[in-house]
């Protein structure tokens, strides 16, 4: 029993979208974990490989297609604006922009800064060999502390922790 | 408990999840064991937040007051 209560608890989690209000989530939990003394794992699958892909993690973008939740482009303007809006052109620039500065006005941290903030908490980065190869994404294209790992090197981690979540 | 005895103070008023608790963990490895550290928030989820971090850092909430919406807390090193 005493045994038990002592156990470091751990946080498996799997980071599957690559947009921008997707990104956040994942690396929130895992850094919130690290501060409360877990061990935390992140498994980058998928397009969440992009969190980690050193071109691209600052440029992840929020999509208003499809999105009905998308607050409309223009503050000023009370109505709602008809989701298949936001297939014109230069939309999804507007909603990403516009989340950029709620982000920015709320003094939350960028992706990069929650990424160091994940890296000085230990939290394991666990890049998908699968995506890397199906998308033909080379080590040299992570941020430092990326690992590459196969989905068994993930469940083993995740089998021994207390919490897990598919974001 | 008197200002005497807090070690540091952390300042994390206007900021969200998850950035008080990294702070407050940052702080607590800061200072020896027994020290006690006081915070200040403004975000209402501070309030649940920092009773999961005692419960599951073992770091103890003595204080808890508020005041003009602003959160103060002090949180004892336990170990």
């Amino acid at each position: 029993m005493i045994d038990d209560e002592k156990k470091t608890k751990r946080l498996a989690l799997v980071a599957s979208k690559g947009t921008l209000d997707m990104a956040y989530p994942p690396l929130i939990m895992a850094s919130t974990a690290a501060a409360m003394g877990w061990e935390a794992g992140i498994f980058f699958t998928f397009y969440g490989l992009n969190i980690l892909d050193r071109d691209k993690l600052d440029r992840l973008k929020v999509a208003p297609l499809g999105n009905p939740a998308a607050p409309p482009p223009l503050a000023a303007v009370p109505l709602g604006v008809p989701t298949f809006l936001g297939a014109l052109p230069g939309m999804t620039g507007i909603a990403t922009a516009m989340m950029k500065s709620w982000m920015r006005k709320a003094k939350m941290p960028s992706i990069r800064e929650l990424l160091d903030m994940c890296l000085e908490g230990d939290v394991q980065l666990f890049a998908c060999a699968t995506t890397m190869g199906v998308m033909g994404v080379k080590q040299e294209q992570l941020i430092q502390g990326a690992k590459c790992a196969g989905a068994t090197t993930f469940l083993s981690y995740a089998a021994d922790a207390d919490v897990s979540l598919f974001i | 408990m008197t200002k005497a005895e807090i070690a540091s103070t952390l300042d994390c008023r206007g900021l969200l999840c998850p950035i008080p608790i990294i702070k407050l963990s940052k702080a607590v490895k800061g200072v020896e064991v027994g020290a006690v550290i006081e915070m200040l928030a403004t975000d209402p989820g501070s309030v649940p937040d920092m009773e999961a971090f005692e419960k599951q850092t073992g770091h103890r909430v003595l204080d808890r007051t508020e005041a003009n919406g602003v959160f103060r807390f002090l949180v004892q090193r336990a170990k």
